[in-house]
């Protein structure tokens, strides 16, 4: 069966699959019930479940996360919601000191299925306390996985086994893509660690993840114009990360441009950078180019807020100096 | 009672300013002219005046996203604000901010803010720097009912009682966070209570009635003034437009909706204006139009301000050190 969707109808879509099979799953946050969620995700999830299931939330967001902690230790599988990823700074401890940690420090005796959505990134006018990008704070913290859908087809699949997984799964969204409708063709889970091929090429490598796949899809027009032919690799998951097909890539274009959307410095493109450059080296003939946002706090102002993000013509550059 | 006839007409042009500046921002917003989020104080806007009325020009307040009504109230200044919301360079944060954002250290407003619980935190630390400098300012906290969930707002309390600092924390009950009524977010009805658990003074007081809140303000301002602690005042109001334009509301009761319509705090304010021979109609007409002129002039100003240079993005991010600007 194959299906038109927006990304934000494929995460409600994986979710109300898992809670019409599975009666511990639930879903909880600011505003998910009948209100829909901030950007409308879980719109009709609250008439079908009930509010029991998809529960408001006081605005508590260390309790938020606290209580999927919780109730994942003593047989749930909750789903919790932070309005925006910005708000992981009040729910932190609960995350990285609890979440992340229970398996290991009770020696693999306690088992954390939860999920944490958190929608992220800039181009929305929220401005510096609403719009950023803090993946990198949580790959950084072992026990986590991480995942950034770009699509609905992998917004759906991924959802579908990061409620599956045992562990707690930290679920990107771009606020920017839940409008945007793709194909969806399979209702089966995706796993965590598998990487996509959006675009075969053979010249240049260009990694990336979430909203950034579409920057980089354009430049990747735009070198095709000069003759150069770009592959794009929607890693999909962060945590795990898929190094193989990181490595198929370079063998054949031996360059590679990495672009994300967080502030550069301390992002995650330096680690998918610095694992190439101690994995792959012998397979480069040009360094590796990283792209991301600038060095500052997310602007308000509509066009420093676009000289803020990366966008194609920083790849396009960046390419040209390769060759 | 304490309060002069002068005060009473400082309040209430401050009100109408606020009542026209947010009035223009729901337009001005609907036209695409301001970017981003924009909460409205409209409903509220006995509060902010009635209380910033108590304070001095040295005096701090912490604001929060819904913080237009704050900063007019303080004394902010009409034309750099609606700059800011135009994204412009020479509003109030160089167009870094926008209406979440905006702040003015030299009256005392140490910024709007998109994280809700955060101001209670940084008024203990505005109290603490007082104390600690001997001087006899005070802070006032603004907030959400919303807000009072959060454990910064517990900790705030906290603390500044322990310490006795002369914070006064005002929290404005609009009986919603976002599409949370007040009965399904916390199993109380008077926030002033939470007060007790503390030992801060806690008192409940018509939010839409800038007399009340005026009294209840002045006497906590000289208790924090006079170095006894913090009080908790709830001021109980409502929020006549969605949670951010853009939001139908329609999770609230039609009623309830009416219900508070009727007491909206403009007209019933100046009811009693004019009953207590505070101001005849002329008067409060002339104060209407001559603030309609302000926000007009505050439009045509925000309007022909120029955007910011791109590279602007990479200063004041450190007081030393900049961003690398993007070779583009
Ligand atoms: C830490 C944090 N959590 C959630 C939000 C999203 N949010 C913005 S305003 C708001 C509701 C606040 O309610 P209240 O404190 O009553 O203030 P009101 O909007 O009613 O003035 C929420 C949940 C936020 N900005 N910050
Ligand atoms: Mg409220």
């Amino acid at each position: 069966m194959s299906k038109m969707m927006t990304y934000g109808e494929a995460i409600r879509e994986a979710m109300s699959i898992r809670m019409r099979e599975d009666p511990t799953v639930v879903l909880f946050g600011e505003d998910v019930g009948a209100f829909g969620g901030c950007f409308g995700v879980s719109a009709g999830m609250f008439d079908e479940f009930g509010p029991e299931r998809v529960r408001d939330t006081p605005i508590s967001e260390g309790a938020i996360i606290g209580c999927a902690v919780g109730s994942a230790a003593t047989g749930l599988r909750p789903i919790a919601e932070l309005m925006f990823n910005d708000f992981l700074t009040v729910g932190m401890d609960q995350l990285v000191n609890q979440a992340a940690k229970m398996r290991f420090m009770f020696g693999g005796k306690i088992s954390m299925p939860m999920v944490v959505r958190l929608p992220a990134g800039a181009g929305t006018g929220g401005a510096a306390q609403h719009c950023q990008s803090l993946e990198a704070w949580l790959t950084h913290v072992p026990g986590l996985k991480v995942v950034y859908p770009s699509n609905a087809q992998d917004a759906l699949g991924l959802m579908l086994t990061s409620i599956d997984d045992d562990n707690p799964v930290m679920f990107f969204e771009n606020k920017c893509l839940y409008a945007t409708k793709s194909e969806v063709t399979s209702f089966d889970p995706i796993p965590l660690g598998k990487g996509r091929i959006a675009l075969e090429g053979e010249d240049l490598t260009i990694v990336t993840y979430g909203r950034q796949v579409y920057t980089a899809l354009n430049a990747a027009k735009e070198l095709a114009a000069d003759g150069i032919k770009a592959e794009v690799i929607d890693i999909r998951s962060l945590f795990p990360l898929d190094k193989d097909i990181i490595r198929e890539s370079l063998e054949k274009t031996n360059k590679v441009i990495i672009i994300t959307e967080e502030t550069k410095r301390g992002g995650y493109g330096g680690e998918i950078s610095a694992t190439i450059g101690e994995e792959m080296f012998d397979l480069l003939d040009a360094p590796i180019a990283r792209i991301g946002s600038l060095d500052t706090p997310v602007p308000f102002a509509p066009n420093l807020e676009q000289y803020y993000m990366p966008n194609e013509r920083d790849i396009v550059v960046a390419a040209k100096k390769m060759f | 009672m304490s309060i002069s006839k002068e005060q009473m007409r400082d309040i209430y042009t401050r009100m109408c300013r606020i009542r026209a500046f947010e009035t223009a921002a729901k337009d001005l917003f609907a036209e695409g002219k301001i970017y981003g989020f924009a909460h409205l104080y409209l409903g509220e806007e006995a509060i902010a005046p009635a209380v910033c009325e108590c304070l001095r020009d040295d005096d701090f307040i912490t604001s929060t996203h819904r913080g237009h009504g704050h900063i007019i109230a303080k004394d902010g200044d009409l034309n750099l604000m609606m700059a800011e919301l135009f994204g412009r360079y020479t509003g109030y944060c160089k167009g870094k901010g926008g209406s979440m954002h905006i702040a003015d250290r030299t009256k005392g407003i140490l910024g709007a803010n998109g994280i809700v619980g955060a101001g209670h935190c940084i008024s203990c630390g505005a109290g603490l720097s007082i104390k600690i400098r001997g001087t006899d300012q005070v802070c006032v906290c603004f907030f959400g009912d919303g807000s009072t969930n959060q454990g910064t707002f517990h900790e705030s309390l906290n603390m500044a009682s322990i310490w006795k600092l002369p914070i006064v924390f005002v929290c404005e009950n609009n009986h919603y966070g976002i599409s949370m009524s007040q009965d399904r977010h916390q199993a109380i009805k008077d926030i002033a209570d939470r007060g007790a658990a503390y030992n801060v003074p806690g008192v409940a007081v018509d939010g839409n009635d800038p007399v009340a809140v005026f009294e209840a303000a002045e006497e906590a301002v000289a208790r924090a003034r006079a170095g006894k602690g913090p009080t908790l005042i709830e001021c109980k109001t409502y929020r006549q437009r969605g949670h951010f334009e853009g939001d139908p509301a329609t999770y609230k009761p039609k009623e309830e909706q009416a219900a508070w319509m009727a007491k909206d705090p403009m007209p019933r304010f100046e009811k009693y204006l004019e009953e207590n021979g505070v101001m005849t109609a002329e008067e409060i007409k002339a104060v209407k139009d001559g603030v309609a002129k302000q926000i007009e002039e505050a439009i045509a100003f925000a309007d022909a301000q120029p955007y910011a240079p791109e590279e602007s993005a990479v200063v004041d991010v450190y007081s030393d050190i900049n961003a690398e600007v993007r070779e583009r």
